[in-house]
C-alpha cells in the first residue's frame, strides 16, 4: 500500500502555492520529519517535512510548478520497518459534501459549487475564491492547459468577457506559454479588497524580442514575491494618480536622542531606528489628517476612514520586498514599538512571517536610510492613500535664523522625507500640511512625546 | 480459455460500465490508452440505460401521448380512451435498451476496449481480483472507478426480489401496473415514477416528509406542476412520516404519520421507495488502496477526479453529490484525460436538470433560493407562458421561464422553465452561463417563431426593458 502526500491547507484563503524545491527524489528512503518541499505561498515561504517514513515512490511536482491544497504532491511506497509511520496528510473533507440524496435536493449545491459561487464549497480540494471570470469553456480549457490564471488577466470580449484572443496574447506576453506560470495574485499586504478586475501583472509589450541576437542571456524564475509585488505595483500605479512631495527634516535632535536612549531600548530586546519615531509621527499626523488613513471605495463612490492605525514598514529581503503590518501604533510606546518592530524584521527576514502579520494596514513608511538613499518617489500601498519614505539623515550646511535676526550657517543632520499621496484622495496642500506636521514633530522630540502623553 | 486463473494487465481499468464508465473507457481508449471495462453487466450502459433514464422516459412519453390524446378532445381531437398492452410496452423499451446497449458495445469493439463481465474487488492499488468472471485478476496502472449508486431501502425493509416494496428498478421492469401505489420520496424520482404508474392507471398516492415537493428547485418553478399533479394523484400528502411498512399476503400496510397526527393505516398494493440513492462502494475492497471515502461512503475526488490513491480515480455517482448522468458523463471524460497526461478538468458552471414529469422542470445555474440564502443580490425576471403563442397552441399556457440575473452586470446566473419541453429548452441556459453571456446578449439572438424558446428571450428583454409580449417597467424612455 502507498501512501500519499497532499499539499495541506497553508492557512486561511492560500489556495496555492508554488513548489520552491523538491528536496528528494524518487526511490530514496526517508524517515518520518525528513524535508519534503519547500513551497512559496504569496508571501510565506514554507518547509514541509514529511509526515511518514518510507521510499519515494513518485514525485507529481517539480520546481516551479504551481501546486493546489489537496493536490498529491508525492507519493510513498512504505518501508518494510515503517508500519507505525503517520497516516498520509488527510484528504481535505469537502467543507459542503452534498446529501447523495434524491436528485433535485441536492443539486444546488452541486450547482452553485459548479458555478464556483463562494458560498457552496466546490467539490474538494480546490475552492475557487471570488466569482468566475466569465469565459467560454473552451478558452478555460485553453487557459487551463497554457497555464494561465483567468483572474490575471484584462477582459478584451464584450461585457468583460475574456476571450479566447486575450488568453493567448497573455501566454506569449509571459514568453513562456507551455510552462504554467500562473498569474500573480494580489500580496496579502494588501489584499483586503482584491485588486480590481482591471488590474493586469503583464509587464512590459506583449511580445519581447529575442535578447541573445545582442549577447548571452539568462533566465530566472519570476518568482512568487516577485510576482506578488509586479502584481501590486502595477496595479497600484494603474489605479492611483501618484503625486510626491519632498522635504527634509532636521533631525538633529532626535538623533541626540536616540544616541542616548538606544542602549537602553537594545537592552529591552528592540532597535530605536528612525522609523520608530517616524511611526510615532505618522500615527499622530493621520490622527489629525483622517484622509491619510483611508481608502477610496469608487464601486460605492465613497471615501473609507479607518479608525485604527495600522502602519506597514516595508522591509527588503533577500527573498524580496515584504510589509508586514504593525498594529495600533498610536497605543503603543517608542519602546514598544522598538521591541515589536524588531521581531518583525527578523520574522520577515527568515520568512516566518504569518499573513495575519501583512495584512491590514493602513499607512505605509518605507526607509532607504540605512541604505544611503536620498529622495525617491514610493509607489503607494494599495489600497492605501499615501506612502511616507525616509531617505539618509546627512550632516548639511543649513541656514539657520539667529536670534538677532541674522543667519548663521550651522551643521545639522538632514533627513530627506517624502510623501506620496492618492491624488483622488487627498490634494496636494493636505500633502503638505501632514508632511509638515510629521516633520514638526520629527524636528521637535518634546512635541513628539508630548503627543504620546 | 482456463477459468479462474487467467489473469490481465492494462494500462486503465474502468469499473463499472454506466454513463462515467464507458465514457472514461473510450475516451481513454480514443487517446491511446490500453482499456479494460469490468461490470457486472454483459452490455455497457448502466443503470441509466437498463434501470433508469432511458426506459423512464419511454414510459413517460407514452405517459404524455395518453395526456395529449386526451386534452386533445378540446381542440376538437377526439380519440377512444388508449389500451395499454404492457407486453408490447415492455418489449417496445427493451427494444430502445438493446438498440442502445448495442451501439455502446459496438463503439467499445471498435475503439478496442476489451469488455469483461464480473465484479471487481481491490487487492492493492494496482490490482482487482474479479468474481463471476472469466479472468482472475487484473493488473493495472490506473483505475477509474464508475460503480455509480443503488437506491436507499426504507429503513427496517429490503428490496426482495418479488415482494411489494420496490425501488425505481423494478418500478421500470413494469411487470404489472398495481390498482394502488404509494411512492415514498417527493423527488423526481417519486414524482416521475408516479406519474407513469398514475398514466397507466395506478391510484397513486406521494409521501413526502418536507413540506413540498422537489425540495432544493425554486417553489415557483413546482408550483405549475404541483397543480397538475393533484389532479393526476389520489392524494400528495406533505409534512408526513412513514411510520411502518409491512409487508402483508395481499398488499404493503402502510401507518403514516402526517402533521395532525397519525392516520388510518392503508393497505397498497406495491410501495415504491425513492428516498435517494447511495454510492455502491461497499464490496469493492477500498480498503486495499488508499482511496479516501466521505460523507455516505462516496469517493472523495478532485476536480481531476483523482482519488487519494495516485493510481485510482473516481467518476460518477460513486463520487457522491448530485446524481446525473451527463455530469457522470464528463467526470469519466476527465478522469481518462488526466490519465493520459491531459491538463483535464472538471470544470463546468451550470449543472443542468430535468424533471421528466407533465409539465416538465428544468433548471441550471444559481436558483433564486439559493441566492437569497447566500444574501446575493439577483435580479428575476419571468416570462409567463400564457403569452407565447405557440404554448397556447399546445395548450400548454401554465409554464413559464425565467431568468436570474446579476443586476450589475446583467449577466445570467441561471434559468428555470417549468412548461412542455423544458429539456431542450434549457439547454441554451446552460450555454448561456457557461459562455458568460449577458441577459442582453440572450435577447439580441434572434429566436425562431412561433417556438417555445422566445420565452427565453422575453425573459431576457424583461431584464433589460424592451420586452413586446408583456408591458415594459418604464415607457418612453429613449
Amino acid at each position: 500500500m502507498s501512501k500519499t502526500f497532499r499539499l495541506p491547507d497553508l492557512g486561511e484563503g492560500v489556495g496555492e502555492a508554488e513548489i520552491l524545491a523538491v528536496h528528494v527524489t524518487v526511490g530514496q528512503s526517508i524517515r518520518e520529519g525528513d524535508l519534503l518541499l519547500e513551497v512559496e505561498t504569496d508571501k510565506a515561504a514554507v518547509e514541509i517535512p514529511s509526515p511518514v517514513s518510507g521510499t519515494v515512490d513518485e514525485i507529481r511536482v517539480h520546481k516551479g510548478d504551481m501546486a493546489k491544497v489537496g493536490d498529491i504532491l508525492i507519493s510513498f511506497a512504505d518501508s518494510a520497518t515503517a508500519g507505525a509511520a503517520g497516516q498520509p496528510a488527510p484528504a481535505a473533507e469537502p467543507a459542503a459534501e452534498p446529501a447523495a440524496g434524491e436528485g433535485p435536493a441536492t443539486v444546488p449545491d452541486r450547482q452553485a459549487a459548479a458555478a464556483g459561487r463562494p458560498a457552496a464549497t466546490p467539490s474538494y480540494p480546490t475552492a475557487v475564491p471570488g466569482a468566475p471570470v466569465p469565459a467560454s469553456p473552451a478558452t478555460r480549457r485553453l487557459a487551463r492547459e497554457l497555464g494561465v490564471d483567468l483572474r490575471a488577466l484584462t477582459a478584451g470580449g464584450a461585457g468583460g468577457v475574456v476571450t479566447r484572443d486575450d488568453v493567448l496574447a497573455f501566454a506569449q506576453g509571459t514568453g513562456k506559454p507551455e510552462v504554467p506560470p500562473p498569474a500573480p495574485e494580489p500580496s496579502p499586504a494588501v489584499s483586503e479588497p482584491s485588486p480590481p478586475p482591471e488590474a493586469t501583472t503583464e509587464i512590459g509589450p506583449p511580445v519581447l524580442p529575442d535578447f541573445s541576437q545582442w549577447g548571452q542571456v539568462s533566465r530566472e524564475p519570476f518568482h512568487s514575491i516577485r510576482r506578488a509585488t509586479a502584481a501590486r505595483m502595477t496595479a497600484s500605479w494603474a489605479q492611483i494618480p501618484h503625486v510626491t512631495c519632498q522635504d527634509a527634516v532636521d533631525i538633529t535632535r532626535l538623533e541626540a536622542f536616540r544616541q542616548q536612549h538606544k542602549g537602553e531600548i537594545e537592552r529591552g530586546g528592540g532597535r530605536m531606528t528612525m522609523t520608530i519615531f517616524a511611526m510615532k509621527a505618522v500615527a499622530t499626523a493621520l490622527k489629525r489628517f483622517p484622509r491619510f488613513n483611508a481608502s477610496l471605495d469608487p464601486a460605492a463612490q465613497e471615501i473609507v476612514i479607518k479608525h485604527y492605525y495600522h502602519i506597514g514598514i516595508a522591509v527588503d529581503t533577500e527573498h524580496g520586498l515584504m510589509v508586514p503590518v504593525i498594529r495600533d501604533v498610536d497605543r503603543k510606546s517608542i519602546k514598544e514599538l522598538s521591541v515589536e518592530l524588531q521581531g518583525v524584521l527578523d520574522r520577515a527576514r527568515e520568512r516566518r512571517t504569518s499573513r495575519e502579520e501583512m495584512v491590514g494596514g493602513t499607512f505605509t513608511i518605507t526607509n532607504v536610510g540605512g541604505l544611503g538613499g536620498s529622495y525617491f518617489t514610493a509607489i503607494i500601498n494599495y489600497p492605501e492613500v499615501a506612502i511616507l519614505g525616509l531617505g539618509q539623515g546627512r550632516m548639511q550646511p543649513v541656514v539657520v535664523t539667529t536670534g538677532e535676526g541674522g543667519h548663521d550657517i550651522v551643521p545639522r543632520l538632514m533627513m530627506p522625507i517624502v510623501l506620496c499621496f492618492d491624488h483622488r484622495v487627498v490634494d496636494g496642500a493636505d500633502a503638505v500640511r501632514f508632511l509638515r506636521q510629521v516633520i514638526e514633530l520629527l524636528e521637535d522630540p518634546d512635541e513628539l512625546f508630548l503627543t504620546m502623553i | 480459455m482456463v477459468m479462474g486463473e487467467m489473469e490481465l494487465t492494462c494500462e486503465v481499468l474502468v469499473i463499472g460500465s454506466g454513463p462515467a464508465g464507458y465514457a472514461a473507457a473510450f475516451r481513454a481508449a480514443d487517446l491511446g490508452l490500453d482499456v479494460t471495462l469490468v461490470d457486472p453487466r454483459p452490455k455497457p450502459g448502466g443503470v441509466c440505460l437498463f434501470e433508469g433514464c432511458i426506459p423512464s422516459k419511454t414510459g413517460l412519453h407514452l405517459a404524455e401521448l395518453i395526456f395529449d390524446a386526451r386534452q386533445a378532445a378540446a381542440m376538437g381531437l377526439h380519440y377512444d380512451p388508449p389500451r395499454l398492452e404492457l407486453a408490447e410496452v415492455r418489449s417496445w423499451k427493451q427494444q430502445v435498451i438493446d438498440t442502445m446497449a448495442d451501439g455502446l458495445v459496438h463503439l467499445g469493439a471498435r475503439r478496442g476496449v476489451q469488455l469483461i463481465k464480473g465484479r471487481a474487488q481491490f487487492e492493492s492499488s494496482t490490482t482487482v481480483r474479479l468474481e463471476q468472471a472469466e479472468v482472475r485478476r487484473i493488473r493495472f496502472r490506473h483505475a477509474i472507478i464508475a460503480t455509480g449508486s443503488q437506491p436507499l431501502a426504507f429503513p427496517g425493509t429490503d428490496f426482495r426480489p418479488g415482494g411489494r416494496i420496490i425501488d425505481s428498478s423494478r418500478a421500470l421492469a413494469l411487470a404489472d401496473i398495481p390498482a394502488s401505489l404509494l411512492v415514498i420520496g417527493g423527488g423526481y424520482v417519486g414524482l416521475e415514477l408516479g406519474s407513469l404508474y398514475a398514466a397507466f392507471g395506478s391510484r397513486v398516492e406521494v409521501v413526502e416528509v418536507g413540506d413540498r415537493l422537489l425540495a432544493g428547485i425554486d417553489h415557483d418553478l413546482v408550483e405549475p406542476l404541483q397543480r397538475r399533479l393533484t389532479g393526476l394523484f389520489a392524494a400528495i400528502h406533505l409534512n408526513t412520516r412513514v411510520l411502518a411498512l409491512t409487508e402483508k399476503d395481499d398488499g404493503v400496510e402502510v401507518q403514516l404519520q402526517g402533521a395532525a397526527g397519525g392516520m388510518e393505516p392503508r393497505v397498497v398494493d406495491r410501495v415504491l421507495v425513492a428516498i435517494g440513492r447511495q454510492p455502491n462502494t461497499g464490496d469493492l475492497g477500498l480498503d486495499k488502496t488508499a482511496v479516501h471515502l466521505g460523507g455516505r461512503g462516496s469517493i472523495t475526488v478532485n476536480t481531476q477526479q483523482q482519488t487519494a490513491d495516485p493510481h485510482i480515480f473516481a467518476a460518477g455517482d460513486v463520487t457522491g453529490g448530485i446524481q446525473l448522468a451527463h455530469k457522470a458523463t464528463r467526470e469519466g471524460r476527465v478522469a481518462a484525460e488526466v490519465i493520459a497526461g491531459k491538463n483535464s478538468s472538471y470544470d463546468v458552471r451550470a449543472i443542468p436538470a430535468v424533471v421528466y414529469t407533465d409539465p416538465q422542470i428544468a433548471w441550471c445555474g444559481l436558483t433564486e433560493e439559493q441566492a437569497g440564502k447566500q444574501g446575493m443580490a439577483v435580479a428575476v425576471q419571468k416570462f409567463p407562458w400564457k403569452y407565447s403563442g405557440r404554448a397556447q397552441t399546445m395548450a400548454a399556457a401554465d409554464g413559464f421561464t425565467k431568468l436570474i440575473v446579476n443586476p450589475g452586470d446583467g449577466r445570467i446566473l441561471g434559468v428555470g422553465v417549468v412548461g412542455r419541453n423544458a429539456e431542450s429548452l434549457i439547454a441554451e441556459g446552460v450555454l448561456a452561463i457557461e459562455m458568460g453571456a449577458l441577459a442582453e446578449d440572450m435577447a439580441l439572438t434572434l429566436h425562431p417563431h412561433p417556438t417555445l424558446s422566445e420565452t427565453e428571450a422575453e425573459a431576457a428583454e424583461i431584464f433589460i426593458g424592451n420586452p413586446i409580449l408583456t408591458l415594459p417597467k418604464h415607457r418612453g424612455d429613449r
